[in-house]
C-alpha cells in the first residue's frame, strides 16, 4: 500500500481498493473452480482431473451425446448434478444470510435463527408423510418456511418496533414450535416407509441429486440470488435505522418483506431438494465481510462465491470422509456452531467496547 | 417548503403536540428550541413523516436531507459508501449508484470538509466527524430542505464552531430551507432566521429570531433567569449572546 497522500478530488487512486477486492474475487473464483473439479474427481470411484475436464468439455461442445463409459456416467450423471445443486444451494443460502443480516442490522441472524428452516422442515416432513414429492413438496416447504417467518415477524413487532433481541427470541420460539411439530409427524409416521425418508431428508444431503432435481430447485434459487443481487445497494440503505432509511427514500417496512419473501423462497427451494443444511448463511457472510468489507455491493457476490465453494467442499467431505455418507447438516453444524459461538462473543465484546 | 399546520400528536392520552404550526420557507433557517420532553424531536419526526399526525397537515418535499442526532450504530461502511446512500431516493429499489452519484457524494463530502475521511470506516470516526459525514449524506440527496436533529448537542466547542460555520455557509446562498433543533439559544442566533419556542406552559411561539430569542421568552422556555450579554466576537466586533444567569457562577 502506498502512503495515504491522496486527498481532494484525486480520481486516479480510486482503483486501488478495488484492485484488492478484485484479487479477492479472483481467488474466490479460482477456489470455487478447484472445489468443483475436486468434487467431480474424488469419491469411491475416482476420476483423474484431466479425464473429468475432458468429459465436461465434450459434454459442453456436443450436448446430448450418448453417455457410454463409466467415467462419463459418474461425472455427468452422478457428480455433476450434485455439484451444481450444492453450489447453487451454498450460494443462495449464504446470500440469504447476508440479506437477512442486512435488514435486521445484526450479523447474528440467519434462516435457522429465525425459524424459517424449521418451518420449511415441517412443510417438507408433512409433504413426505402425505407421500408428496417433487414440485408440490417444494411448494409446501416454501409455505412452511414463509409462515414461520410471518409468525416471527408478528411476534417480534412490539409497539411498531422490531428489536433484534425480540426477533431472535421469537425465532427460537417459532423454531421450537415447528421442530415439535416435526417430531410429532415423525412419531405418527409409518416406521417402514415415511419415517426413514423424513429422518434422512431432515439431516440434509445432496446424495439424491439428479438433473431433474436441479431443474426443480434452480429457478427459485437463481431467482432469489438474482433479485437479492439486484437489491444490493438498497440493502445498504435498509441496514440503517428505519428513520434514516425512510429519509433516504426507502420504505423499510415494505421492502424488508420483499427480502423476507426472497429468503423464504431460497430456503424453501434448498430444503426441498437437500433437506436442512444449517449454518451456511451465518458463517459464510461473516468470513466474506472480513475479506471484502460491509458494502453489500461487494459483499453479496463474495458471499455467493464463498458459499458455493464451502458447500461443494463440505459435500465432497461428506461423501469421502467415511465409507458411509455423513449427513450434510451434521457437518455444517459441526463447523458452524463453534463459529457462531465465536461470533456471538465477538459481537457483544465489540458492543461493550464502544 | 417544510412545516406543520395545526398538527396534533398524541401518545395515548398525552397530547404531545397541540395545534402546532410552523414552517421554513426556501432561503430561511429555522431553529426549534424547547426544554427536554416538550416534543422537539416529536415535532421533527412529525414534520419528516416518521410520526403519524392525529390531526393537521404536514408539508414537505418527497426527499428531505435528514441528519439524525446519532447514526445507526452498526454502520461499518466506508464513508464514501455511506454518503452515496444519500442518492438512493433517485435510484429506486433496484438502482445502483453511477459515477455521477459517486461524484455528487464526493462533492458533498468536500462541501462539509470531510473528503479526507472518504475511505475510512464510518464507525471508526469520532462523533463530530460522523456528524459531518451524515450532513454530507443529507446534502448528497440534492434536497433543498435540510433537517438536523440536535446537531450541536454532542459536540465539543471546536466542533460546535465548525458546525455553526457550516450551517451559516449553507444558509448563505438562500436557496434551501434548513431546520434544526437545539438546546443553545446562541446556536439559533448564529445560524437561524426564525425560531420556534416550544414553551412548557402554553402554545408554541414561532417568529423571527430577533423577536423570539430574547431573555424574557427564554426564561419562560427554560424556567431559569436569562441574561443578554455583549461580548467581543471573533472578528472583533461586538455581538449579543443570551446566557443563563447561572453561567459564570463559581463553586465557593
Amino acid at each position: 500500500m502506498s502512503t495515504q497522500i491522496d486527498d481532494g478530488g484525486a480520481i486516479a487512486p480510486r482503483w486501488r481498493p478495488w484492485s484488492r477486492t478484485g484479487f479477492a474475487f479472483a481467488s474466490f473464483g479460482v477456489a470455487l473452480m478447484v472445489a468443483i473439479l475436486v468434487s467431480l474427481c474424488v469419491g469411491r470411484y475416482s476420476v483423474s482431473a484431466m479425464t473429468a475436464l475432458h468429459i465436461l468439455g465434450e459434454a459442453i461442445v456436443h450436448p446430448g451425446q450418448a453417455i457410454e463409459s463409466m467415467d462419463q456416467r459418474i461425472v455427468l450423471l452422478v457428480r455433476a448434478p450434485r455439484v451444481v445443486i450444492a453450489a447453487m444451494a451454498g450460494a443462495a443460502l449464504a446470500t440469504a444470510g447476508v440479506a437477512l443480516q442486512g435488514v435486521f442490522r445484526n450479523p447474528l441472524v440467519s434462516p435457522e435463527v429465525l425459524g424459517i428452516s424449521q418451518g420449511a422442515a415441517f412443510g417438507g416432513a408433512l409433504a413426505i408423510t402425505m407421500g408428496i414429492w417433487g414440485v408440490p413438496l417444494l411448494g409446501i416447504v416454501f409455505i412452511g418456511g414463509f409462515s414461520a417467518l410471518i409468525a416471527v415477524g408478528m411476534l417480534a413487532r412490539i409497539n411498531g418496533q422490531t428489536e433484534i433481541l425480540t426477533v431472535i427470541l421469537s425465532g427460537m420460539v417459532v423454531g421450537s414450535l415447528f421442530s415439535a411439530c416435526v417430531s410429532l409427524l415423525q412419531f405418527i409416521a409409518d416406521p417402514n416407509s415415511s419415517l426413514p425418508a423424513i429422518v434422512y431428508w431432515l439431516m440434509g444431503s445432496f446424495a439424491t441429486a439428479t438433473w431433474d432435481r436441479v431443474l426443480v430447485s434452480a429457478p427459485g434459487l437463481l431467482l432469489g440470488i438474482a433479485l437479492l443481487w439486484a437489491l444490493r445497494f438498497r440493502l445498504n440503505v435498509l441496514s440503517l435505522d428505519d428513520s434514516e432509511a425512510r429519509s433516504l427514500g426507502a420504505r423499510p417496512d415494505q421492502e424488508r418483506w420483499l427480502v423476507f419473501v426472497l429468503v423464504a423462497l431460497i430456503v424453501g427451494c434448498q430444503v426441498a431438494v437437500s433437506g436442512i443444511v444449517g449454518w451456511v448463511g451465518l458463517v459464510i457472510p461473516h468470513a466474506a465481510r472480513l475479506i471484502v468489507g460491509h458494502d453489500h455491493r461487494r459483499l453479496l457476490p463474495a458471499t455467493a462465491l464463498l458459499g458455493a465453494t464451502f458447500m461443494v467442499g463440505v459435500d465432497t467431505l461428506a461423501r469421502t470422509l467415511t465409507a458411509a455418507e455423513i449427513p450434510l447438516g451434521v457437518l455444517t453444524a459441526i463447523i458452524g456452531a463453534p463459529a457462531f459461538a465465536l461470533l456471538l462473543r465477538r459481537h457483544f465484546k465489540d458492543r461493550e467496547a464502544t | 417548503m417544510i412545516g406543520l399546520t395545526n398538527a396534533v400528536v398524541r401518545f395515548g392520552n398525552r397530547c404531545v403536540l397541540d395545534q402546532l404550526s410552523f414552517s421554513a420557507e426556501r432561503g430561511r433557517s429555522l431553529a426549534i428550541l424547547g426544554p427536554n420532553g416538550r416534543g422537539k424531536t416529536t415535532a421533527l419526526r412529525a414534520m419528516l413523516g416518521f410520526q403519524a399526525l392525529a390531526a393537521g397537515t404536514r408539508t414537505a418535499p418527497a426527499v428531505v436531507g435528514y441528519v439524525p442526532q446519532y447514526a445507526s450504530s452498526n454502520q461499518s461502511y466506508k464513508v464514501l459508501d455511506a454518503v452515496v446512500m444519500g442518492r438512493a431516493a433517485g435510484l429506486g429499489l433496484f438502482g445502483q449508484p453511477s459515477a455521477r452519484d459517486i461524484a455528487a457524494a464526493r462533492d458533498a463530502l468536500e462541501q462539509v470538509g470531510a473528503l479526507r475521511f472518504a475511505k475510512e470506516r464510518f464507525d471508526r470516526l469520532s462523533g463530530g466527524e460522523r456528524q459531518l459525514v451524515l450532513l454530507a449524506r443529507a446534502l448528497a440527496t440534492g434536497s433543498k430542505v435540510l433537517v438536523l436533529d440536535e446537531p450541536g448537542s454532542a459536540l465539543d466547542l471546536n466542533n460546535q464552531a465548525r458546525l455553526l460555520r457550516l450551517l451559516s455557509a449553507l444558509r448563505a446562498p438562500r436557496d434551501r430551507a434548513i431546520v434544526f433543533t437545539t438546546h443553545d439559544p446562541n446556536h439559533a442566533l448564529a445560524a437561524a432566521d426564525d425560531a420556534l419556542l416550544m414553551l412548557p406552559d402554553g402554545p408554541a411561539l414561532f417568529g423571527p429570531v430577533a423577536e423570539t430569542i430574547v431573555p424574557e421568552l427564554l426564561e419562560r422556555l427554560y424556567g431559569v433567569p436569562m441574561r443578554l450579554v455583549n461580548l467581543i466576537g471573533e472578528d472583533g466586533t461586538g455581538q449579543n449572546a443570551v446566557l443563563p444567569a447561572f453561567a459564570g457562577r463559581r463553586a465557593a
